[in-house]
């Protein structure tokens, strides 16, 4: 690895770390798309700034932008508090329009700007190592790995110190607001934090990058586990898993860094999405399979409690009475069967002593009307699941 | 050139009449389809698919080479579809929120695309000049074909709708309703959700990638201001897309470096502000007068009462009384005392108010509920 090499992968890496954290607390609060918004209403931002300081990396065009960031979000809660539209409508409206803004400031000014929408949207990880910081005659490093740096710094610094204000302050509104810290000064500081480190983060991986650096790591956490620091452990892991392997993907086809870094989040998440122990598509589907067979055993050892007579527990009579198909049928008849729930004597089916019980308890669940209740109960009485 | 030359040409010049016919044909087509979207709360499905139709792009140039356009829009169709169809797989099986996934497909899909591309752009052969263009819009590269498949959708668009017109329309507002009445609300929703894609397909080439959610949001928040009926709303709907569209080509015509796409979302957020703004009904303009004047008579109907208590002790109800008597407490100022004198309320004489039997037989029903009179 070349000294290039590996500072291309360690900003990659601050700058995944640096969205996975304000990413976290956006998914969980449900404003995601608003990661999406400001990545490209920094754009009159970037450009009104760059106007002014002629260089890309320079600290008041990073907070001219973030600036713009912060507007964007005020505009949308404006527009959302008029009640004229729904918040989603409103951050529709506001982004593509200061976006537009920003499209037509460049093309204006074509002939002195060399700033390029390609360039804000997309980034290129590969020039980050050129544009250096050098003081005296020292060379301190690649500029965006500074500027990424401090962000991350401060953002981590922010985290420590209000971590628990910002834990209740995103799952309790009222009991942060109770507790005397203003949810409205979290939400705004949370914003800011995302505008900077979209920001701090554009030069290098380009907008649409940071939006998949800010949502797709915490959304693979959120879907293997609910404690809120390892989600941000998990979040800042994967960004990192992500960044890395994302390198070295692009390295190998020859294409965009920022591209690639993304189409890796995009299969670990696939991955993830399918076969997350307890929420992933397929145990999601297995446990809503299971969940039928077992709700239709419930109604099969009620049916059998309500009826004493012969001819209503003939086996056969599953099929015509309770309407099942006959593979429906043997399944349910199996695992009552398999959990000693019932016995059967000459096709006539009746309730054992352990069924009945499980019957009795279970209807008195569903007429109290607490379900969920059966959920523990088949812990108790099921040797085998559906 | 003018706004006005450019007017005059629009009918003669081939160009300007195709891009012009092209930006307007895709204002009706998102007005129309936009409504539905905002209804469903799906605002910003348009941000999301716009971005995912990337991949579908350059996967039908690699596979095809084909620069047509037609070829490279039904991949960004089948791309667009499946992200949509992905992001409502996420949100119904999993506890992710819909914002969550709408921004994880739109990220996720168009970094695959922007891999893709780059990856294109270094095959010695590439013909990829024309893909580009889909990531920011240019109207200026639209012709006649494109127009024609514009019209096509817009025509299949129309037809849908009005066949399945009560049916989308009990959709959206009752989906339960729908339900009961037997109503396949599944192929509904894909019936739609269909028509919103195909929609935001043919107007990337146009405003991009970015700005496609915009064009299909601007004009029907627009139209939503004005109404409350669907096919008022529809309809209004189409007609702000088209002058959005019109405007925008002419302005960005006109002038020197103006992208199209992004002056014709200028326009529409224009369209946008003033219907927040001045609209009768939900406007900003006139809930803040018709709050005004309630405060105001609020205020009156205080100082009116006041007076009748006072009023009342005496066997003459006009037996006069100083003004002094009066504060701002009871929500007294020269301005309402004024009010009530012009409305016959009162008669003031000098520093003296007294009540006639008009103001005091208001004042009577004032806080009586059957009397709901206003004047």
């Amino acid at each position: 690895m070349t000294s290039a090499q590996i500072e291309i992968q360690l900003i990659a890496c601050i700058v995944a770390v640096a969205c996975a954290i304000p990413g976290t607390f956006l998914v969980l609060r449900k404003m995601a798309m608003i990661s999406d918004a400001i990545s490209h209403s920094i754009l009159p931002g970037i450009v009104i700034g760059f106007f002014l300081t002629e260089d890309l990396n320079s600290p008041w065009l990073i907070l001219l932008a973030a600036f713009s960031g912060i507007l964007t979000v005020v505009l949308v809660e404006y527009i959302q508090k008029t009640g004229l539209v729904k918040e989603d409508t409103a951050i529709g409206l506001v982004f593509p329009s200061l976006f537009s803004i920003g499209v037509i400031l460049i093309a204006k000014n074509a002939g002195d700007v060399h700033l390029d929408v390609d360039a804000v949207l997309l980034g290129e990880l590969a020039f980050a190592p050129f544009d250096r910081v050098i003081i005296g005659s020292a060379d301190m490093g690649p500029k965006s790995l500074w500027v990424i740096g401090i962000i991350l710094l401060v953002t981590l610094a922010l985290l420590l110190a209000f971590f628990k204000e910002l834990k209740i302050s995103t799952f309790d509104k009222q009991l942060a607001a109770t507790l005397g810290f203003s949810p409205v000064i979290m939400h705004y500081g949370l914003m800011t934090v995302a505008s900077v480190t979209t920001v701090g983060a554009f030069d290098a991986v380009g907008a649409i990058l940071v939006v998949a650096l800010m949502i797709a790591p915490p959304a693979m956490a959120y879907l293997l586990t609910n404690n809120l620091k390892k989600m941000l452990l998990m979040a800042s892991v994967f960004g990192i898993i992500g960044a890395i392997l994302g390198y070295w993907v692009a390295h190998w086809l020859d294409a965009s860094i920022a591209g690639s870094i993304t189409t890796v989040l995009g299969v670990l998440f696939f991955l993830i999405y399918m076969f997350s122990p307890n929420r992933g598509l397929i145990s999601v589907l297995y446990r809503q399979k299971r969940q039928k067979v077992e709700v239709h055993l419930l109604t099969f050892l009620l049916h059998l409690q309500n009826h004493s007579e012969k001819s209503e527990r003939h086996i056969n009579h599953l099929n015509e009475h309770i309407n099942w198909h006959k593979v429906r049928a043997q399944s349910v008849l199996d695992l009552a069967l398999k959990n000693n729930m019932i016995t059967i004597d000459d096709s006539i089916i009746s309730l054992t002593d352990k069924g009945k019980t499980f019957t009795s308890e279970a209807i008195n669940y569903i007429i109290t009307n607490k379900s969920a209740a059966i959920e523990e109960m088949k812990d108790r009485f099921f040797l085998f699941r559906g | 050139m003018s706004v006005q030359e450019y007017f005059s040409l629009v009918l003669t010049d081939y160009t300007l009449r195709t891009i012009t016919l092209g930006t307007a044909i895709l204002g009706i087509v998102c007005g129309m389809l936009g409504s539905f979207a905002v209804l469903r709360k799906q605002s910003l499905l348009g941000d999301a698919i716009s971005h995912a139709a990337l991949p579908g792009i350059v996967i039908a140039f690699l596979i095809t080479g084909a620069k047509t356009s037609n070829t490279l829009l039904i991949g960004a169709l089948i791309s667009g579809l499946i992200g949509t169809f992905w992001i409502s797989g996420i949100i119904k099986k999993t506890h992710l929120k819909s914002d969550t996934a709408l921004g994880l497909i739109l990220s996720l899909f168009f970094g695959f695309g922007m891999l893709l591309l780059t990856f294109v752009q270094k095959m010695p052969d590439a013909q990829q000049a024309g893909l580009d263009k889909y990531l920011f819009g240019q109207a200026a590269t639209l012709v006649e074909s494109d127009v024609w498949l514009m019209a096509v959708v817009m025509g299949v668009s129309l037809v849908v709708l009005i066949i399945f017109w009560k049916e989308f329309k009990v959709l959206h507002f009752d989906p339960d309703y729908s339900k009961s009445l037997g109503l396949n609300t599944y192929v509904l929703d894909v019936l739609m959700t269909t028509l919103i894609v195909m929609a935001i397909v043919i107007g990337l080439q146009t405003v991009g990638v970015v700005l496609m959610s915009a064009m299909l949001l601007a004009p029907a928040a627009a139209a939503r201001q004005w109404t409350n009926n669907l096919g008022i709303m529809v309809f209004l709907a189409s007609l702000f897309g088209a002058l959005s569209g019109i405007f925008g080509t002419a302005i960005s015509a006109t002038s020197n470096n103006l992208p199209t796409g992004p002056v014709i979302v200028l326009i529409a957020a224009a369209i946008v502000v003033i219907s927040f703004l001045f609209s009768p009904g939900r406007g900003i303009l006139f809930r803040e007068i018709r709050h005004w004047k309630n405060r105001n008579d609020l205020q009156l109907h205080k100082t009116l009462y006041f007076m009748f208590e006072i009023a009342k002790t005496h066997n003459d109800i006009s037996h006069p009384h100083k003004i002094k008597i009066l504060n701002n407490f009871q929500g007294y100022t020269r301005n309402s005392l004024k009010n009530l004198e012009d409305r016959a309320y009162i008669t003031v004489d000098g520093p003296m108010w007294s009540l006639t039997q008009k103001g005091y037989d208001k004042a009577m029903n004032l806080y009586n509920q059957q009397d709901n009179t206003h004047d």
